[in-house]
């Protein structure tokens, strides 16, 4: 949990990338903030909502998020909002006409890049985006300048009249540095304006707007050769000059600290002119991007010769020790990497779900199903296509599990005839972007079963509140939905929908089979939370009684990560068949109680034990 | 110790690895070190592997420590120290919890849980202190502590004095539950004592 710094007095905070936008965010005089949560972006927004004095949100979705930016801005108000990389793909829509209409109170877009990959289905450029949507990308390279960033951005917003993109990676949302900070400052909107030329983007109104958005461009392209947000960081070694941005700046003075620098903090537009100035400099010039040759193509497209993904990778973090020898390549030298022991082989540790998650009971249940393809979603229960359940198919993009589930319905063929098609997804997922999958599906018929795992949170990214919890993002009670009826509205027979508990496997087995037997869609909803939050309540205990235990291993393969092996031994069946046995024993200080490994359990060997202290290994 | 003191701090997610780095942090702050800290830990509470690092002195640029340039390697769990045993440098130290957490895919059969992970590391010739941290945070009434007690372990491996770090620790703990202090403070000795007593052995 990052920390709260709700000090309006200036100091020197010791603050996350996330943690300093927000700060900066606040102190910009910012009136209101939306997100949705998505590493690494979750903390800036998160932060943001112990600022009571600035409006805070999560929104359904990063669309609706920036939405309400833009509404914020149209009224004068300075405004900000925050996604992950594949969130900008989800806002996209909004933001390529409010590019065309422009803004009135700074309005600040923070998108996180996963480069590196720590927790996304993709690792994209959002940097592509502002010449898109012809907007300025900044890119802070450590917290001081996501800080300082933030509210350079927001003036620059103002000044164009035209949202801003901050652009952050893995790598400065989440390291933390020393920041000098500053105080809060209050901007009293406008007010809005009526004048739909401006605001009603139709076509007759629209058409007139493009023009002032190239001539938007030309003053930004203006702006960036003189703006002090890119600078000349001299160097006595001038083979190589560096062109560089964000957390590779950072690496590029650790591996070289001889060499001059042009460190790219408006990126977008690129100060091309003062690039080749900069050339005209150095023996060579290498671009160190990440993660595409964005800037690269830029500058040779202008006539100005340089490398860059010609000796650096592609994918991922361009960190010191994949510099250093890179750049040795370059100039012809070998570098010896710094010696160590050699990398040692250990099992694989993959994150798995939680001691007694409400997802185990669904995905051993579907594990044990055949015949099925199983179309997953993104949250924790993608965990699911993990061991031992191996119980996923698919896993796309926010929502998708919905629309493969039909496509696949629709597009089958003899050799999947009598397969069942079973769709998972989560509560917060299903309200983002799963309703209207569903809706697709209820339209046209599919025969499709969907598992909604309703585990009252976003349990993924640390368990923040959505319209299912009934909580805002202040804790506040709220509206709360009523998954059932919302599928009913959305077109699903009140008898195919059942509410069901994920931890009665008899129940959830039987309600999947039957419910995959008809041919319609249904939606089966699972109703424990997550164990995460404060409204999972533990109980008393599970244990082992040795002398009963077979060593069959059913409970081994309902995945609780509290059920551990203490000898393996093999015997022969009067068949000639060999059978592995598995003999066990619960982390009883780990163990909450579910009962999930009790209900597979033929001998009856798992009891409940006497009660101990929760060790919370794993819990919070 | 170089200019810049690289620490590397690994363990499994949910057993304070984050929280002891901020701590080590907070330290160096608190003597006029630039101080940068990261992590990857994005399924920290979900078992998965997690690493923090940390490094400070005069002026700190990138985050990130190379394989071969860890002065320390701080392991909550023997086989995840063996694993990160190449960020080592020569000469570095490795500090690291002989207690084991064994994850499903080990319990499956899928993977072996590697055999006496210090042996190994000695037998590369790195120079490993080791001990049972979670024994020592069980003993005291608490597996929590556990991240404390790797922390007393790590305060007479550091470039100034452990009384810094022992602050550090308890003003973090203190200011959350005040009946934690005296907890703490005998959580962080018993580590330290523990490492002292196992460098006799050694």
């Amino acid at each position: 949990m990052p920390v709260s710094q709700t000090l309006p007095a200036p100091a020197r905070l010791f603050l996350s990338g996330n943690d300093a936008v927000a700060r900066a965010v606040w102190e910009a005089g910012t009136r209101v903030a939306a997100a949705y949560p998505g590493t690494p972006s979750t903390e800036i927004v998160e932060v943001l909502s112990r600022y009571l004095d600035l409006y805070t949100e999560w929104s359904i979705n990063e669309k609706v998020a920036l939405e309400v930016a833009l509404g914020a801005s149209m009224v004068g108000a300075r405004a900000f909002c925050a996604m992950k990389h594949v969130g900008l793909n989800v806002a996209s829509d909004a933001l390529m006409t409010m590019t065309v209409t422009g803004t009135e109170g700074g309005l600040v877009i923070a998108v996180a890049d996963d480069v590196g990959m720590s927790s996304s289905q993709n690792e994209q450029d959002s940097r592509y985006w502002g010449r898109f949507a012809h907007v300025p990308v900044l890119e802070p390279s450590d917290s001081q300048e996501a800080y300082s960033m933030t509210l350079a951005a927001f003036e620059l917003s103002e000044r164009f009249r035209v949202p801003v993109i901050l652009r952050l990676t893995t790598r400065i949302c989440h390291v933390k540095g020393l920041v000098q900070t500053g105080s809060r400052i209050e901007v009293e909107p406008a007010g809005f304006v009526k004048d739909p030329r401006h605001w009603v983007m139709v076509p007759g109104n629209a058409k007139p707007r493009l023009p002032k958005m190239l001539e938007r461009d030309a003053a930004l392209r203006a702006e960036t050769e003189v703006s002090p947000l890119n600078e000349v960081i001299e160097g006595s070694d001038r083979r190589i000059g560096f062109v560089t941005s964000g957390a590779a700046f950072m690496h590029v003075r650790d591996a070289f600290p001889d060499a001059p620098v042009f460190k790219l903090g408006l990126s977008c537009p690129a100060p091309i002119e003062r690039l080749r100035a900069f050339a005209a400099s150095v023996d060579a010039l290498l671009v160190v991007e990440e993660t595409e040759p964005l800037i690269e193509t830029e500058l040779k497209a202008a006539g100005i010769a340089c490398h860059g993904k010609d000796v650096l990778p592609r994918l991922h973090e361009l960190v010191p020790d994949v510099l250093k020898p890179a750049v040795a390549r370059l100039q012809g030298e070998v570098v010896e990497p710094p010696e160590h022991v050699a990398a040692q082989q250990v099992f694989p540790r993959p994150p798995t779900m939680c001691v007694a998650c409400p997802h185990l009971g669904v995905y051993y249940t579907l594990s044990q199903m055949r015949n099925i393809i199983i179309s997953g979603d993104i949250g924790c229960y993608t965990l699911g296509a993990g061991h031992p359940w191996n119980a996923l198919d698919t896993c796309i993009s926010m929502g998708a599990s919905m629309g493969t589930a039909l496509g696949m319905d629709k597009g089958r063929g003899a050799a999947d005839a009598n397969k069942k098609i079973v769709a998972v997804i989560g509560d917060s997922t299903f309200m983002h972007m799963g309703m209207q999958g569903l809706l697709d599906i209820t339209w046209n018929r599919g025969n499709v079963t969907v598992l909604l795992l309703d585990n009252r949170a976003v349990g993924m990214t640390g368990g923040q509140d959505n319209p299912g919890t009934g909580r805002d993002i202040h804790g506040e009670e709220r509206s709360r939905v009523d998954f059932a009826q919302l599928c009913e509205a959305l077109g699903v027979r009140r008898e195919r929908i059942h509410v069901v508990d994920p931890y009665q496997l008899p129940v959830l087995f039987k309600t999947i089979r039957e419910e995959t037997k008809i041919e319609e869609p249904s939606v089966i909803i699972t109703n424990r939370p997550c164990v995460l939050i404060d409204d999972y309540k533990p109980t008393q205990p599970y244990m082992v009684q040795e002398d009963r235990c077979t060593g069959c291993g059913n409970c081994v393969e309902v995945g609780c990560p509290a059920i551990h092996v203490t000898r393996r031994d093999k015997v022969v069946k009067a068949s000639g068949k060999e059978v592995d046995l598995s003999f066990v024993r619960i982390e009883t200080s780990a163990c909450t109680g579910c009962g999930l490994c009790v209900q597979p359990c033929a001998p009856e060997a798992i009891q409940h034990a006497a009660p101990v202290q929760t060790l919370q290994f794993i819990r919070k | 110790m170089s200019q810049i003191t690289n620490i590397l701090v690994c363990g499994v997610g949910g057993q304070g690895v984050m929280t002891a780095t901020e701590i080590l942090a907070e330290a160096a702050i608190s003597l006029g070190f630039d101080v940068k800290k990261t992590e990857v830990a994005g399924m920290s509470q979900r078992g998965g592997v997690v690493t923090s690092q940390l490094r400070f002195g005069k002026e700190i640029r990138s985050p990130q420590i190379g394989p071969g340039e860890a002065d320390l390697l701080v392991a909550f769990e023997s086989a995840e120290a063996l694993r990160w045993s190449h960020m080592l440098k020569p000469g570095g130290v490795a500090l690291v919890n002989t207690g084991c957490i064994v994850p499903p895919v080990v319990n499956l059969g899928l993977f072996p849980y590697p055999e006496d992970p210090v042996d190994k590391m000695r037998a590369l010739g790195l120079t490993v202190h080791a001990f049972d941290a979670t024994s020592i945070a069980l003993g005291l009434g608490n597996i929590r502590l556990g991240n404390t007690v790797m922390l007393g372990a790590s305060s007479d491996l550091l470039p100034f004095p452990a009384g810094v770090l022992r602050d550090a620790v308890l003003a973090r703990f203190g200011a959350r539950k005040p009946q934690l202090v005296e907890a703490n403070r005998e959580a962080f000795e018993a580590g330290r004592k523990a490492v002292a007593g196992e460098a006799v052995a050694a």
